[in-house]
């Protein structure tokens, strides 16, 4: 079993939420960063309280620490010394494995995430507007009263109109596929593989090749706690179109071509399911919308491109070890929405997405590093994920087509990376252990 | 332009000086568990020499027969790992024994470094080198260990040559599939 009353909500529950702000919080001393710490922790929701109390609640709150963070809380060095050698390093030293090069270097992220002195995060989702600002105004009288902590920067995320579904600024239906983990009391969907052990995503369990090894010390601050991943990127809406209109002629062309750059229509309808025509209905509905395979229903790609983005982060029955490198995601959209028929007007806005994981070398940095930017995954010689690949206008995108391919050369970099980080996310006794100073708890 | 310019890579023979230490100082590649090797016209690769623990030796052996069935059985058992070929020697300097592992394939070890871990386990390939002198008692547990042991014990090459530069594994075996498919047509038109 699970212990579904330490685990921070986020990890396997999704918010209700329709808007959220992240803080980027720095600490100038052990102090500042406790009592700050002791005063959110009853904010706090485990998986299980999440889970009884989502239907009055209005808001629900995630922190997380950087390595310099745990630091800057008073962990000492014999304990700072047992986490994971890319978590030490943090996201910005890591940059060249990432992918996090040309306009996408650290060098150009702004508000304080890629410094040293970025300590913590808060993630806030909420379900109105009205509900954030209380829970901000709080939040800044807390970080007023607490001397030596100091907001770095913040973000402001939100779904963005229509909102009869969540999607993103291209306008791709997103969370439509979930994982399922053993415990947790939820079962796989049709198509979402085999239920995952708990220790691919919560520290301290079996894991898909056997007992835990190698936890981050005391076992009280690694139990029940995971790793997370903070991606910012910048969606570049007005370039994106223009893309669709150079290369399709017709509205159902455009279309068809989105669908081959995600593996799904932009209603979520899976390509493999419905080659030819979108099926929002399909899409609609999570018994069929995930249920497909790549081997032997599309081997060759002429459903789902063998670059696209689905097919990269997922590439399911393609794929060895695939249990070992699944990842959890969440996440927003933030910026304003950019109208149908409006042009670009050059504001920032885009996707502040977190992933989940056990190991952020194994599961997040492998899929940045081999699935998403490797030019020759797949064999395919020149080209990287046409969403979230490091594109600098050299590479090309290969639709299988029966009797010819099509090959799109020059394909623009539709994304820029503008932040990132990675946190520990602990469970709530080690959070608990943590506002304490290392104080063995009763 | 001369003629050499317009021909497919794969057409022109090529060879590669590699500097001591195997690295490009000005162009080298950082993985996910360090500093990956070059590319070469012969493709990725790897030469591990390392000292056998004494009497291990028939150990070894046996564990090629072993893998030479488990091949047999189940072809594409190492398909994760790309490769072309792998030479394993047993050699002795004086009176001791080395084993060598020597491999050839087409995507940076680094990449597929915990595939390759749990390949190896599964097929008791982790159990030759068990026999190895200094390998990590933890390195089913923590890749990061095992390619250390790889690293440690990678002799670099200083030089490298292709007839047929730069080609995979998968190109070739495309390229007979379309010859097989030809030849068959052709039979067909008689
Ligand atoms: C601008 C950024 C991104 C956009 C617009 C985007 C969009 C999408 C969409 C629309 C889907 C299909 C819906 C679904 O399966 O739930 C999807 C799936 C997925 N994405 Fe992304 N994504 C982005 C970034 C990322 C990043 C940074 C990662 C991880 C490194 C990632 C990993 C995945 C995975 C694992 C899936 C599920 C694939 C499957 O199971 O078939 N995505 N993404």
């Amino acid at each position: 079993m699970i212990d579904l009353d330490d685990i921070q909500y986020i990890l396997l529950n999704r918010a209700p939420a329709l808007v959220g702000r992240y803080e980027f919080l720095s600490f100038r001393s052990a102090a500042a960063g406790r009592t700050w710490l002791s005063a959110m922790l009853e904010q706090l929701r485990s998986v299980q309280a999440m889970r009884e109390s989502v239907e009055q609640d209005r808001r629900w709150v995630t922190v997380g620490f950087t390595w310099n963070g745990l630091r800057a809380l008073g962990v000492d060095e014999a304990s700072l010394a047992t986490f994971p050698e890319e978590f030490r390093q943090g996201m910005v030293a890591r940059a060249e494995i990432l992918g996090d090069t040309g306009a996408s270097h650290p060098e150009t992220w702004e508000g304080g995430v890629a410094g040293p002195d970025l300590h913590a995060i808060v993630l806030l989702f909420a379900r109105d507007d009205d509900e954030r600002a209380r829970w901000q105004a709080a939040h800044d009288e807390l970080v007023a009263r607490s001397e030596g902590v100091e907001v770095l920067s913040s973000l402001e995320v939100g779904a963005i109109p229509p909102f009869d579904y969540a999607h993103d600024h291209f306008g791709y239906r997103d969370q439509l596929t979930a994982l399922a983990i053993e415990g947790s009391g939820e079962q796989p969907t049709p198509g979402s593989g085999p239920l995952l052990k708990p220790g691919e995503f919560i520290l301290g369990y079996p894991d898909e090749d056997g007992p835990p090894t190698r936890l981050p010390q005391p076992e009280i601050l690694a139990r029940n706690s995971s790793f997370m991943a903070y991606r910012r990127l910048q969606e570049h809406v007005g370039k994106f179109r223009e893309f669709l209109a150079q290369h399709g002629e017709t509205p159902e062309q455009r279309e068809l071509l989105a669908a081959k750059l995600m593996g799904r229509w932009r209603s979520g309808a899976p390509l493999v399911l419905a080659p030819e025509q979108d099926d929002p209905a399909l899409a609609a509905d999570p018994q069929r919308n995930n249920d497909f395979n790549y081997a032997k229903d599309d081997p060759l790609g002429y459903a789902v491109p063998l670059g696209a983005h689905i097919r990269r982060m997922n590439p399911r029955d393609t794929a060895a070890n695939m249990s070992r490198h699944r990842m959890i995601r969440r996440g927003a959209t933030y910026g304003p929405h950019l109208p149908d028929d409006a042009p670009e007007d050059g504001q920032e806005r885009g996707v502040a997405a977190f992933v989940l994981c056990a190991s952020l070398i194994r599961q997040f940095e492998f899929a940045q590093n081999v699935w998403t930017n490797d030019k020759d995954f797949n064999e395919l010689g020149n080209e990287r994920d046409p969403i979230i690949g490091n594109q600098d206008g050299t590479l090309d995108f290969t639709i299988p087509k029966r009797p010819i391919r099509k090959k799109i050369a020059g394909l623009p970099a539709f994304t820029t990376v503008r932040g990132g980080a990675y946190f520990f996310l602990p469970g709530l006794k080690a959070l608990r252990w943590l506002a304490a100073g290392g104080e063995e708890l009763p | 332009m001369t003629d050499k310019d317009k021909r497919p890579e794969w057409s022109v023979p090529a060879a590669m000086a590699i500097p001591e230490g195997g690295y490009f100082e000005d162009k080298v590649d950082v993985g996910r568990y360090g500093p990956t090797f070059p590319k070469t016209p012969a493709c990725y690769g790897f030469t591990i020499i390392a000292k056998l623990i004494p009497g291990r030796e028939e150990h070894v052996r046996e564990h090629g027969r072993l893998l030479a069935q488990t091949v047999t059985d189940a072809p594409d058992s190492l398909e994760v790992l790309k490769l072309h070929y792998l030479r394993w020697v047993l050699f002795d300097i004086k009176s001791e024994t080395y084993f060598m592992y020597q491999g050839i394939f087409d995507t940076d070890f680094d990449k597929y470094t915990e595939d390759a871990v749990a390949l190896f386990s599964k097929y008791g390939i982790d159990t030759v080198f068990e026999n190895l002198e200094g390998f990590p008692a933890d390195w089913k547990t923590n890749p990061a260990s095992f390619v250390q042991f790889v690293r440690d014990h990678q002799c670099p090459s200083f030089l490298e040559y292709g007839e047929y530069p730069y080609v995979s594994a998968d190109e070739i075996k495309k390229a007979l599939r379309v010859k097989a498919a030809l030849s068959e047509m052709l039979d067909q038109m008689q």
